[in-house]
């Protein structure tokens, strides 16, 4: 045991005493305890515990929670406001772009910092962002027209954009 | 708020995205009791090797580890070993010898899960290597080693399984004016949920309880297992709780009962206290049981006018150390034997082989019902390589060979009775939305150029919704599945059913068929599935038997609930039951619409007002065993385009046109064949899993194992006909699967027809870039 973490997650100042070994991912889903972040491999590639650290997605079981330190953490229970689906969780729930729910958290936080730094993404833009986060139900049409529905929300009410913006 | 009852063919939004869009789903590895431990496994370098020790001593001081199993300390309760669904056993944990790589070895439990990790890189195992058998032809040899030294049968080969007229069809094959013939090997692959298995168990010694929370698509039959397998432990059914929680997508690899649970089963036994078992993805890719793995020989007669007269099939299937498939128990090939497809053969003849290699055991299904991708991508190859052997266009070939609709029901030549089709309808339907002559003549004008571009078809038949009790059981249990309905005083309901979604929005479905039959809003169904306390008995969900079975027997159940309101309706308005009629939500007085009682006063009165002589309260319970399997199919049509410089296959367009009879909601539909079409996609281009010669598998991480992404997968375009099942109540078929089975063969039909000119006729798949890249250069191709 032995080092301080200190984040803040979702707007919520956090801190607890870890392991240095202690992955991101077992320190959100385990001292957090907000296990809407999954773990679907163990090499980085498929993406299910996606997060976003200061604004920019990780694939939190690839970093150590102590890296995280005195940063800002944003998760998907983040994402809906006041009890408001942000649209991207509309986008996805609209276009049926979940089934199994797995890979969502990971897929709507990559589709997040997506539509930050390219608000009208293209269908090509979509697809290519979103190729680091693996999904076995849906074949990704959905996916990608959920994550174009929120775009084009975004676009219209920007006040739906949420925090990090 | 939503207050109307949809019902069938609406695309009603799914009640389950609410929590997992926030994140609030309740997957394996989110539960955790207080006390409980992790399980960590230590597993086999080996492909085939003797355990001479096992040194616990180094793992034991670390603090926190608590114990480490092994295989002896299994044996001493009678637990080394467990039955599989296919009159084989599997190892637990091994005495002194493993079978293959990643095999289980020893578990280690420990208070947390990097702790854990350490016991298990701590224990020490010394092997004693010993030859491997990794090709099952290599392994029918009579100079083979033996692989499975616990059997009475000192062979590798496990069982032979025919069907069909073995003479007839050599005589076919004698007198045929044309015949082909073409070696098809479909590779091992790894259904690869994004969530990999797991469980909590929990042993309480007080109670003499045990409650498993588990991955499992098939609840209720593995309490029964469970039951079975530790009887003699004094563990009865009424004493285990099995509860599958939201699962992470299954895909039939959920069905198996894998060491790590029986493991976790036992360590809670052991402690007292609650363990906690997850794989990670590693040990899931390579240790999990695989799909498929046949070595195919095929043969097909016709006339020299291009009619099919007889298919001959011979098939050796690889199944690893144990036979350990999940197929109804009287199946070893599972439903192969819709070899056929879509075509009407007078004759056929179809054998298979099981044989044990030194790999891991398997033979599930991936995303598809007991061995029919197997199946409909050796029809779909092989007419489509008997048309272009006789120069016929593909699509014209299929035409004139598909089984008439007005043959339906119709009786193949091994044995099935199709319920349903219009096979006619949905490959024209296909071929007019794809504009197949125009992409003919610009194929014709590529070629001139000397570009590749190939149209593949597939037109597939499946079976799905096992099934008939006369026909289908799992070590006895037969194949029926089940739902209960509640309604309570003031209108809402609780429905419960035998099977277990894992995405396929099982929720929202059987809402809107109770919604349906009863006329109660989606919104007020609540349905559950998974937990063994409260669900009514069933076989689970796989093989596409949802909608065919649980489906049905919950418009059973519905309609016994009606007939009960109609008797309360009766009594409250005071008139005859053959004199009220039913609208969708209440019944009214006929010729009187003002006199009328709705489902939800109905429902009041069954609690506070019921009628003399009938009983109380409005439920039901139906077990429904189907008459028949339900055969859904469709007509797909791909086409690619070929780099010359690199041997990439490139899916320029593939619309996929589907027949799953009666649809209750399309939204659904389409999003199980748009993530079947992908995993169709998927063994046809990419994945596979390959092992060197002792037995080493090459790239068990998703490093290596290549699951399509986003950028991979085309833009699929999806079309329809309905051809009504006749004999479910709701005329629907089951769909979970058929892009599974039917894409594959359309992509690979596409490089064949690309490359057909320049003397290809076959390529296995995965097709990848570097095996047509070698077959140009070997044909003098370059860019």
């Amino acid at each position: 045991m032995g080092y301080r973490v200190r984040v803040t997650v979702n707007g919520t100042p956090r801190e607890a005493e870890v392991e240095a070994r202690l992955l991101l991912v077992h320190f959100i889903r385990e001292v957090l305890g907000l296990t809407g972040t999954h773990i679907g491999c163990d090499t980085t590639n498929c993406g299910a515990c996606t997060v976003l650290l200061d604004g920019r997605p990780v694939k939190s079981c690839t970093v150590f929670a102590v890296q995280a330190d005195g940063r800002d953490l944003l998760t998907v229970e983040g994402l809906a406001r006041d009890g408001e689906l942000h649209p991207i969780q509309e986008g996805f729930h609209e276009r049926h772009g979940l089934q199994c729910g797995f890979c969502t958290p990971g897929m709507m936080m990559t589709a997040y910092a997506l539509l930050q730094r390219t608000p009208a993404p293209t269908e090509e833009e979509i697809r290519w962002a979103i190729s680091g986060n693996l999904c076995r139900c849906t074949g990704y049409v959905n996916i990608v027209e959920a994550i174009a529905y929120a775009a084009d929300k975004l676009r219209s009410t920007p006040a739906a954009a949420g925090r990090g913006s | 708020m939503a207050t109307q009852a949809h019902g069938m063919g609406h695309a009603v939004k799914r009640k389950e995205d609410a929590r997992f869009l926030r994140g609030k789903g309740t997957y394996i590895d989110d539960i955790t009791l207080p006390g409980m431990l992790y399980l960590d496994i230590v597993r086999s370098p080996y492909a085939h090797a003797r355990i001479t020790a096992i040194h616990t001593e180094k793992a034991l001081a670390i603090p926190g580890v608590l114990a480490v199993v092994t295989g002896r300390d299994l044996d001493r309760y009678g637990l080394a070993w467990m039955p599989t669904l296919m009159s084989d056993r599997q190892m637990v944990l091994p005495i002194d010898t493993v079978l293959y790589q990643a095999q289980e070895v020893a578990a280690v439990v420990a208070t947390d899960r990097y702790t854990a990790a350490d016991g298990v890189a701590a224990v020490e195992v010394d092997y004693e290597p010993l030859p491997a058998v990794v090709d099952p032809r290599a392994a029918l040899r009579p100079d083979a080693p033996v692989i499975r030294q616990d059997r009475e049968k000192k062979s590798n080969h496990i069982w032979h399984w025919e069907v069909g007229d073995r003479e007839a069809t050599d005589r076919a094959f004698r007198e045929a004016e044309v015949t082909v013939a073409q070696d098809l090997y479909i590779p091992r692959i790894h259904v690869s949920s994004i969530e990999t298995c797991g469980c909590v168990a929990r042993w309480d010694p007080v109670e003499g309880k045990l409650t498993l929370w588990m991955t499992t698509q098939a609840p209720h039959a593995i309490r029964t297992v469970v039951a079975l397998v530790a009887g003699h432990l004094g563990l009865a059914e009424h004493k285990i709780r099995v509860i599958a929680p939201d699962i992470g997508g299954g895909f039939g690899g959920k069905v198996p009962v894998y060491p790590g649970y029986v493991l976790a089963v036992a360590a809670s036994v052991l402690t007292g206290r609650p363990v906690k078992w997850i794989e990670d993805r590693m040990e899931n890719l390579q240790a999990d049981s695989f799909a498929r793995d046949y070595h195919i020989t095929a043969e097909l007669a016709a006339t020299r006018d291009g009619r099919l007269t007889a298919l001959r099939v011979k098939t050796i299937a690889d199944h690893g150390a144990f036979d350990a498939a999940a197929n109804p128990s009287k199946f070893p090939a599972g439903l192969f034997s819709i070899c056929t497809g879509s075509y009407d053969f007078r004759t056929a003849f179809a054998e298979v082989d099981g044989v044990y290699t030194n790999k891991p055991p398997g033979g599930i299904a991936y995303r598809c019902s007991f061995r029919v991708t197997e199946a409909s991508y050796t029809i779909e190859r092989m007419v489509d390589i008997l048309a272009h052997e006789l120069s016929m266009d593909p699509a014209e070939f299929r035409l004139k060979n598909f089984v008439r609709p007005d043959q339906f029901p119709y009786r193949s030549a091994l044995g099935w009775t199709y319920d349903s089709g219009n096979y006619e309808a949905a490959l024209r339907k296909a071929m007019d939305r794809i504009g197949y002559w125009d992409l003919r003549r610009e194929q014709a004008e590529r070629r001139r150029r000397g570009e590749l571009m190939g149209i593949g078809i597939s037109s597939f038949t499946e079976i799905v919704g096992a099934g008939p009790s006369h026909t289908f059981d799992i070590l006895g249990l037969k194949m029926f599945d089940s739902a209960e309905i509640r309604i309570h005083p003031t209108g809402k309901v609780v429905a419960r059913f035998g099977t277990k979604s894992q995405g396929q929005g099982h929720e929202t479905t059987y809402a809107q068929i109770i919604a349906h039959e009863l006329g109660i809003p989606e919104d007020d169904i609540v349905v559950e599935e998974g937990d063994t306390d409260t669900a009514p008995y069933g076989l689970g969900t796989y093989a596409s038997r949802s909608t065919p079975t649980a489906g049905a027997a919950g418009a059973v159940a519905a309609r016994k609930i009606l007939a009960k309101a109609r008797k309360i309706a009766a009594h409250l308005l005071e008139a005859h039951e053959d004199d009220l009629v039913w609208e969708p939500g209440r019944f009214h007085v006929k010729g009187s619409p003002e006199r009328a009682k709705t489902i939800q006063e109905i429902a009041f009165a069954a609690y506070t007002n019921h009628p003399p002589g009938l009983e109380a309260g409005l439920e039901a319970v139906a077990y429904y065993d189907p008459p028949n399997l339900t055969f859904p199919f469709g007509s797909y049509i791909c086409v690619v385009d070929i780099d010359k410089g690199t041997g990439e296959v490139k899916i320029r367009r593939f619309v996929a046109v589907d027949d799953c009879g009666n649809i209750i909601n399309p939204m659904i539909v389409e999003g199980q064949i748009h993530g079947g079409l992908t995993m169709g996609l998927a063994p046809a281009l990419y994945e596979e899993i390959t092992y060197d010669e002792h037995g080493n598998m090459l790239g068990g991480s998703f490093m290596d194992y290549l699951l399509p992404t986003a950028v991979e997968t085309p833009r699929w375009e999806t079309d329809k006909t309905v051809t009504p099942s006749p004999h479910h109540p709701l005329g629907a078929k089951g769909v979970g699967e058929s892009a599974t089975v039917g894409a594959p063969a359309a992509i690979a039909n596409a490089v064949i027809d690309a490359l057909w000119h320049l003397g290809v006729r076959h390529i296995d798949i995965p097709i990848t870039p570097w095996k047509v890249w070698k077959v140009l250069r070997e044909r003098g191709v370059t860019e």
